[in-house]
């Protein structure tokens, strides 16, 4: 039986939509809010903020994340800033330019009306945000400060120094804190979601592992929110936080919920280049970098080994500015990222292996001085010197793309509703915002977007005509999820093998990188769709973890995530084949200009492929939704 | 290079720990220190050794998970640096390296490296935060705040809750986590309506945690990897004083 999606968009104009949704959505009356339990999975900022917000408005809510405190989440590593459309600079922003460039920059692949809503609610986002306390940079005369970040020719981004994302995830976590205080919010730490529990066709509660004593338990309630960030590191190498995994939006979508877009990959053009095969994770340097470092190559391959400061103006390629003059080193990241790898594919990038090319703050610091620079970079260039042992004040930083976010996701409708009832997905973990590329300080606006201002209305009208009866967690589908829990559990420790899960996380993130990375082709996801289920009979059948379930055991933990990426790897390089097209992060080889920019399908693409578990993981299904664009007409973006 | 591991192993908060020596060999000092671990228990494991357990997330020296006493000092040898972002390359060829878990009554071990931090949470839920709801909030700049006051709050709220502080001083004080956030609201609008109320309340919880009192030493600051100045210590003690003084009214 196949799925019909309904995406839920309202009618009419676009920029009444929200409003007039809003009023049609059903409440729950004050007295009954406490009635209905609601679990979160996950503590970042969509998590964090719709945990505290649920909590304020009377619902009973549990909490989970797998880090030590909800105050880790890998949020915090977010560096650059917010993007608000709050014309702050008088510059001609407006919550219409915010729509128009997330609809451009995410490449014609998002749906109109949540990016609409999104910069509509974008402007109370930053008002929220100071009323918590967040110490956003200011002016002299009192008032936020903003830069132009990522691709956007207006300065609509606020920040807090180079640590926005820590200071915006405090933010949520002081409210969640409160809350937790107020015994309004139940938190589980240290506890990962290892399934979903279906009753009745609804999403009703979860099955958890305490990481600490190795317990599984179950959890009952009216609805359930995936709050749990997104997949970058089935790549192993990533800018993600090393706990990241998929696992929470994969156990989900093998109890029907659809995922969406896996293909659409992130690649962040600014990050430390790759330095050993020890290497553990990448390192992101914000891409606020490039309002003043200039991106250059050699000119000619024969100066790639030599010191760059002895290579002459004339002798070097600043092929950004060159090949992009109307938007120069700030085009958006995905067309950097691929302008960086054919340079380093032509033989002039820079560093061990060629896989490098230089920013460079020389101009800039001989513009404004190197205390200004020091004042707007001083963390980063500090972060950068720990890691690479050298100064970018004296030598040009080395970068190179990694992946970065994930714009594909969990399906979900306009009331961040999954397809299956009861089942939220918000933040990273769900597709829908961002299309096939997400702009700089984007992801922060849409975290906090949909916990603060959008969940809490969207679910109360799941929860006020769901009319189903209450759970306790003693029924059937709960004992049957423990169950199916604890023989996965039990079978990873079983196979006594030899390899580690490290090891075949590195070997899975290699292979995908290489063959579904920056640019694909279709041969080369070919053969790592062969590759793929082999790896995964030889982890079934190789693997080596040590100790018991019932402890701390952080070789188990690894294994259960990299068992689930296994899978889902196959998924994402399916969705990449079958989306025969290139947009935004989504790169293919045979679908491209002379001059090597992508070439979208709009005939054929302009849809949202959304695949259905049918209980072979080699054989998803493909639902389409239609992309229906009425108020911007889908045209090759252009930044030259 | 080559070096000699003595780390802490302990299964569980009951049992009694104790430390296990591990060769860590052709180690590159391009690694960071965790990477370095990861190799090592990569190689342990492989001899059929469970691999040791130690915090972390990010890695990029911003979640405040990683954590780490190394050869007696929190977060290792490098200045304002946490253990994630230290590189093996500040280390000598043949070193002996002693690597604990933080040690604090308030935070107990629960498996080898890895120790409970939640008392920084209880501390934050008695009165870190400004008491507002989402939403009816007025517009982001309709209360002016001065570059050096916001600048002021910026450098205390940079504090991560890694735990380094008390795992400095020698009485456990956890003084410099609960002034960084008692200082940054202190200096921004928002956050006098309940100064005074959050100012004793965080304190309460931090002594209800076990957590000692601050003798003024400094080693906190000097460990602090996000560089949190005594500063924000002085200024809890003065509003704590005040808000004893005049109530929680004022």
């Amino acid at each position: 039986m196949s799925i019909t999606l309904d995406s839920k968009t309202p009618t009419g104009p676009l920029a009444q939509q929200w409003d007039t949704h809003r009023f049609n959505l059903k409440l729950v009356n004050p007295a009954n809010k406490r009635k209905f339990k609601v679990i979160v999975v996950g503590t970042g900022l969509a998590g964090g903020s719709a945990s505290a917000t649920l909590a304020e408005l009377g619902y009973d809510v549990h909490t989970f994340c797998f880090q030590d405190s909800p105050r880790r989440a890998h949020s915090i590593a977010a560096q650059g800033g917010i993007n608000a459309a709050k014309n702050y600079q008088n510059d001609g922003d407006s919550v219409y330019r915010l729509f128009y460039d997330t609809i451009k920059g995410g490449d014609y692949r998002a749906r109109e009306s949540n990016v609409y809503r999104l910069a509509q609610v974008s402007t109370s986002i930053i008002d929220q945000c100071v009323a918590q306390g967040v110490p956003f940079a200011r002016e002299y005369g009192g008032n936020l400060s903003n830069r132009s970040f990522g691709g956007a020719q207006v300065s609509r981004t606020f920040y807090a120094r180079g640590q926005t994302g820590q200071q915006l995830l405090l933010g949520a976590y002081s409210a969640l804190s409160r809350q937790i205080g107020l015994g309004t919010v139940k938190m589980h730490n240290r506890s990962e979601m290892l399934d979903l529990v279906m009753v009745n066709g609804h999403a009703r509660g979860i099955v958890t592992r305490d990481l600490v004593s190795g317990k599984i338990e179950t959890f009952a309630a009216d609805a359930v929110v995936l709050a749990t960030g997104g997949y970058g590191n089935v790549f192993f190498l990533s800018t993600n936080a090393i706990g990241s995994n998929v696992t929470a939006t994969w156990r989900a979508h093998k109890r029907g919920a659809l995922f969406a877009n896996p293909c659409y990959t992130q690649i962040h053009p600014t990050c430390i280049p790759v330095s050993g095969d020890h290497q553990s994770k990448l390192t992101l340097m914000s891409e606020s970098l490039r309002n003043d470092g200039r991106v250059w190559v050699p000119l000619e391959k024969a100066d790639v080994g030599k010191d760059p400061r002895q290579i002459p103006e004339a002798k070097r390629d600043y092929y950004l500015e060159r090949i992009y003059p109307a938007f120069g080193n700030l085009v958006p990241r995905d067309i950097a990222s691929r302008a960086a790898k054919r340079m380093c594919d032509e033989g002039r990038g820079v560093g061990p292996g060629g896989l490098g090319v230089y920013l460079d703050f020389s101009d800039a610091i001989k513009r404004v001085g190197k205390h200004v620079i020091s004042e707007r970079y001083g963390n980063l260039f500090e972060m950068y010197q720990r890691i690479t042992d050298e100064s970018p004040y004296e030598v040009p930083m080395r970068i190179y793309p990694a992946v970065h976010y994930a714009m594909g996701g969990l399906w979900v409708d306009y009331n961040l509703m999954s397809n299956l009832p009861g089942l939220h997905v918000i933040g990273e973990a769900n597709f829908s915002d961002h299309g096939a590329n997400r702009l700089g300080a984007s992801a922060l606006m849409q975290g906090l977007a949909d916990g603060y201002f959008i969940l809490p209305y969207t679910i109360g009208n799941y929860l006020a005509t769901s009319g189903q009866k209450k759970v306790t967690g003693d029924e059937p589908e709960f004992k049957a999820a423990v169950a199916d829990v604890q023989k996965r559990v039990a079978s990873l420790l079983a196979v006594k093998g030899k390899r580690s899960p490290s090891s075949f996380h590195r070997e899975l993130g290699k292979l995908m990188w290489d063959n579904c990375g920056m640019a694909r082709n279709a041969k080369g996801l070919q053969e790592a769709l062969d590759r793929i289920p082999s790896l995964r009979e030889e982890f079934w059948g190789n693997l080596n973890v040590l100790g018991d379930g019932d402890s701390y055991n952080v070789a188990l933990e690894k294994a259960g995530r990299v068992a689930d990426f296994m899978e889902f790897a196959e998924l994402l390089c399916r969705d990449a084949l079958t989306r025969e097209e290139s947009c935004g992060g989504h790169f293919r080889e045979e679908y491209q200009s002379e001059t090597g920019e992508a070439e979208r399908n709009d005939e054929k693409f302009t849809y949202v492929a959304a695949w259905n578990y049918t209980g072979d993981v080699s054989k998803p299904e493909l639902i389409k939704e239609p992309l229906i664009f009425e108020e911007v007409h889908p045209s090759t973006r252009s930044y030259k | 290079m080559n070096l000699t591991l003595k780390i802490w192993r302990q299964k569980d908060k009951a049992t009694p720990g104790k430390f296990e020596t591990y060769d860590a060999k052709d180690i590159s000092p391009d690694m960071s220190f965790l990477e370095m671990l990861d190799v090592v228990s990569e190689r342990a494991q492989a001899n059929g050794q469970e691999p040791c357990a130690f915090d972390h997330d990010c890695r990029e020296g911003i979640c405040g998970m990683c954590s780490l006493v190394i050869n007696g000092v929190p977060h290792g040898p490098e200045a304002a640096t946490t253990t994630c972002q230290l590189h093996m390359r500040k280390f000598k060829d043949g070193d002996n390296i002693v690597i604990e878990p933080w040690r604090a009554s308030a935070f107990p071990v629960l498996r080898d490296l890895v120790v409970d931090r939640s008392a920084f949470d209880r501390i934050q839920q008695k009165g870190g935060f400004v008491s507002i709801n989402t939403g009816g909030t007025p517009d982001g700049n309709a209360i002016p705040i001065s570059k050096k006051e916001a600048d002021l709050a910026m450098d205390a709220a940079s504090c991560i809750g890694c735990g380094a502080c008390v795992a400095a001083c020698k009485n456990a004080s956890a003084m410099l986590f609960v002034g960084a956030k008692v200082s940054q609201y202190m200096h921004l609008p928002q956050g006098q309506a309940e100064r005074s109320r959050r100012v004793l309340a965080m304190v309460e919880q931090h002594d209800a945690e076990g957590f000692g009192a601050c003798s003024n030493l400094q080693e906190c600051e000097a460990v602090c990897p996000k560089e949190i100045s005594v500063r924000v210590i002085a200024e809890m003690n003065r509003d704590y004083l005040r808000a004893a003084l005049v109530g929680t009214d004022a």
